[in-house]
């Protein structure tokens, strides 16, 4: 018996402005709404919107055995309520039907968790009562932004409640052993961690329209014969990748809609196959073992660690800017500054100031979207010192009475 | 080999452009013979010094005796014609010569000067100059033609034909290292353009030193884009000598440079405006402009105009190490130019670990990674991204490390091999004609 079990992120930051020094002090309007408003509305159209519609269609064709789970980060969420409610919409249906989970994360898609356990569980419960808010459900699996995971975020989201955690079955962590099991993280009592299979994930996420692929045309009945391979040596096949595989970096005409259209059926072939959701592989298999990962694994790269993020001076410094603030702007008890300071928080304005692949000459896609990482790591710090300025306005009117000193 | 004098005998990213394609194609196993113009048909022991410690035996040397200079105009040949028909040494030695007195102690009453001995203007000794080159085509062995920039183009033509009237089938290759329309900001000469243009028509195969360049070529020139080759430029980082002095207005102050030839073409307008700029946000940067040339005057008295005179300091042309140390002097190199076809200066910046930021309108963009980019018109953008080196210690430090490792990749081997592959295309097509 295997399970196939399906996990999606979708997510979109707030894209800051090309905010100029002369700016600072002027002008704290950090976001570029008509930005992020038109690539919200391309990638509904060309990937939210239809791809939900299949999963929606391949629901009901197995009479709901295909399963499926969703992290939606809360400023996606909040992004679909302001651009395209629609895309909300047709979320919910899914939901509705029963077969699809969803699970929680940092509402602002942030790496709180390496900086500040505070901020961390804060947004984990931000995002919580979000989830309640627009689905009326409880996610009791966690996933961390970008899968960055550790034994201590598994201990710490044990202590926060939650049953599961997914993580990268990078190979480093799991040496010898296989991402197709449930573990037991190191230092815990009850929280199952669900590993990535990144060899199938990648097939779809990366390598489905790849021609110079020796397996390329990939074909439902082909992917379906590899997850049989795993029966009898493992309970689950995981399959976790970002949602917009389907329609944006895989463009419709690979094919890959009609793919994914066809797999189920193709996995239900085999009787001894079904499709689970995290939870339900959760409360389906045991553990086989412990899994100590002392030192940080994400899903990014061939590294597989934080060098997308945090591998260089510039992002590394911004992040410590950014979080040594913390304090001072949850004593200003100002709501518009802690949204900004946590809209900044999102892992995406740190990977925009990336120079690892940029140096390695792999600048394509980089270019095509982006200007240079220094270009943001420019904007990113005008936007601070202007942040800055507003903070220090903030506590000095709010600690005339109270006396407290400004960190900023 | 229709080249240029190489550095310190000559300013300019010609003369480094030509001296570092020459060593590249010397290590490739390519034998030149390499004919420069040259005041006096002497040639210098010094500069032979330099010549054979650094080139080896596969480059012969040839000179014509011709006072034209890279990016001479017709009033600047003019005014070193008459310097060099005039009895006064010192008066009448180009600044160049006064480096290699001053280092040398050459006898310059050696030098073999006779009253019309040049051409009477700019267009005239082109021609002479193109007239002595076929005569040394006439006596040379050679497969192809290279040659680079207007002013050797007529020499190039001149050759192919002595060539052709041999039976020889040498194709005849132009680099364009710069345009006309670069040089004098989009109101090019008439004379100079037809030249350019025949230049790159009659060419087998036109080079141009960066795509910006290329798409110049073809707006402005016509030529086929089938017969363009870009071949970006290199530096070969390895022997250059570094230069670890401490400065002391760094201690003070924060400072910005701007190193070029003071024409139009180099936007030293800009980078006032710039300047002026950057000084009312940060009144304790100073501003280091390295360089002579047409607008000197005019810029320094447009500094004192806009009332940042105190705060830009002027240098003269400067050669040598001091090229060096202006940029390990500068927090951040500023190349403002209006049109830079490639603009080898900022590689020279970052080779020293200076970080750059460099118009967009330019070659090297399209290929430094490690630099800021800003459209020259865009004052705005350039403050803000100098300002921005100036005030994020991460950021200057970033562009300098990996500035420094993107450099250090870089070699005039692999230009080299380009054009190794443009002559093997060319032979081979004149051989199936």
């Amino acid at each position: 018996m295997v399970a196939v079990c399906f996990y999606f992120q979708v997510h979109q930051p707030y894209r800051m402005r090309k905010y100029p020094v002369f700016d600072i002090g002027r002008n704290s309007h950090y976001f570029d709404n008509e930005k992020n408003y038109s690539i919200m509305r391309k990638v509904a159209d060309k990937c939210y919107l239809p791809a939900n519609q299949v999963v929606m269609d391949m629901i009901k064709e197995t009479g709901g055995r295909f399963k499926a789970s969703y992290s939606i980060s809360g400023i996606a969420l909040d992004q679909f309520e302001e651009y395209c409610p629609e895309v909300l919409e047709s979320f919910q249906g899914l939901v509705d039907t029963g077969c699809v989970e969803l699970l929680d994360e940092t509402y602002h898609h942030s790496l709180s968790f390496l900086y500040s356990r505070k901020e961390f569980r804060r947004q984990v419960s931000l995002h919580k009562k979000k989830v309640r808010e627009l689905f009326d459900c409880k996610p009791e699996v966690f996933r961390n932004t970008e899968l960055v995971y550790n034994n201590q975020l598994a201990n710490t989201v044990e202590d926060m409640g939650y049953k599961g955690v997914v993580a990268e079955g990078a190979d480093r962590v799991l040496g010898w052993r296989s991402p197709n099991f449930l573990y037991r993280p190191k230092g815990t009592k009850k929280i199952k961690l669900l590993l990535k299979n990144y060899k199938l994930s990648d097939d779809i996420a990366f390598r489905f329209s790849e021609r110079s692929w020796k397996e390329w045309p990939l074909t439902a009945d082909k992917f379906a014969a590899w997850v049989n391979a795993v029966n009898g040596n493992g309970n689950t096949v995981n399959l976790f990748m970002d949602y917009e595989t389907f329609g944006e970096h895989q463009w419709e005409s690979t094919g890959i809609f009609n793919f994914m259209r066809h797999l189920p059926r193709e996995i239900l072939k085999n009787p001894d196959n079904c499709f689970k959701t995290p939870g339900e592989v959760v409360d389906s298999y045991e553990p086989v073992a412990e899994l100590d990962v002392p030192h940080v694994v994400s899903w990014a790269d061939v590294e597989r660690d934080l060098s997308a993020w945090l591998g260089n001076g510039m992002q590394k410094s911004s992040a410590e800017n950014l979080y040594r603030l913390e304090e001072a702007v949850i004593n200003s008890k100002d709501k518009k500054l802690l949204e900004d300071w946590r809209r900044l928080q999102t892992a995406d304005h740190f990977y925009y100031m990336c120079t690892k692949w940029f140096n390695d000459g792999d600048v394509h896609k980089y270019f095509n979207v982006y200007d240079r990482p220094h270009d943001s790591f420019i904007a990113f710090m005008n936007v601070l010192t202007d942040f800055r300025i507003r903070l220090k306005k903030a506590c000095e009117t709010s600690a005339e009475g109270m006396k407290r000193p400004c960190p900023a | 080999m229709f080249g240029w004098e190489f550095p310190p005998f000559n300013t300019g990213g010609l003369g480094t452009a030509c001296y570092g394609l020459t060593k590249g194609l010397s290590r490739q196993g390519v034998d030149i013979t390499l004919i420069l113009p040259r005041i006096g048909d002497a040639i210098d022991p010094a500069y032979m010094r330099i010549i054979s410690a650094n080139l080896d035996k596969r480059i012969k040397i040839r000179s014509v005796n011709s006072i034209l200079k890279p990016y001479i105009s017709s009033e600047a040949y003019l005014d070193d014609l008459v310097r060099m028909l005039s009895n006064d040494k010192e008066r009448g030695m180009p600044p160049y010569k006064k480096y290699i007195d001053r280092n040398t102690k050459l006898d310059l009453s050696t030098m073999n000067i006779k009253k019309g001995l040049y051409g009477s203007d700019l267009f005239h000794e082109v021609y002479r100059y193109s007239k002595e080159a076929g005569r040394i085509a006439a006596e040379e062995e050679f497969d192809v033609i290279h040659c680079h920039d207007w002013l050797t183009y007529p020499a190039g033509l001149e050759a192919k034909r002595v060539a052709d009237a041999r039976g020889m089938n040498a194709p005849l290759i132009t680099h364009v290292h710069a345009t006309e329309f670069d040089r004098t900001g989009g109101n090019p000469n008439d004379y100079v353009y037809h030249i350019e243009k025949e230049g790159m028509h009659k060419a087998t195969y036109v080079v141009t030193v960066s795509n910006y360049t290329k798409n110049m070529v073809m707006r402005h020139y016509g030529v086929d884009p089938r017969k363009v080759h870009v071949v970006h430029n290199s530096i070969d980082v390895g022997d250059s000598p570094v230069c670890n002095e401490d400065f002391e207005i760094k201690k003070h102050h924060k400072t910005v440079l701007f190193l070029g030839r003071m024409t139009i073409q180099k936007g030293p307008d800009h980078f006032l405006a710039i300047a002026k700029k950057i000084s009312d946000f940060n009144p304790d940067v100073r501003f280091i402009m390295a360089g002579g040339g047409d607008m000197f005057t005019r810029i320094v008295e447009e500094a004192a105009a806009l009332g940042i005179g105190d705060k830009v300091l002027f240098t003269d042309f400067v050669t040598g190490m001091d090229v060096d140390r202006a940029y390990r002097m500068a927090d951040v190199y500023v190349m403002s130019s209006v049109s830079e076809p490639f603009g080898l200066t900022v590689l020279e910046a970052m080779k020293n670990g200076t970080p750059v930021v460099v118009s967009k309108q330019s070659g090297v963009s399209e290929v430094i990674r490690n630099c800021l980019i800003a459209d020259f018109w865009d004052r705005d953008e350039m403050a803000n991204k100098i300002l921005a080196v100036l005030n994020y210690p991460e950021l200057k430090q970033c562009l300098s490390d990996e500035g420094m490792r993107e450099v250090r990749a870089l070699s005039w081997d692999q230009p080299a091999r380009k054009c190794m592959d443009i002559y093997d295309k060319a032979l081979t097509e004149a051989r199936e004609w």
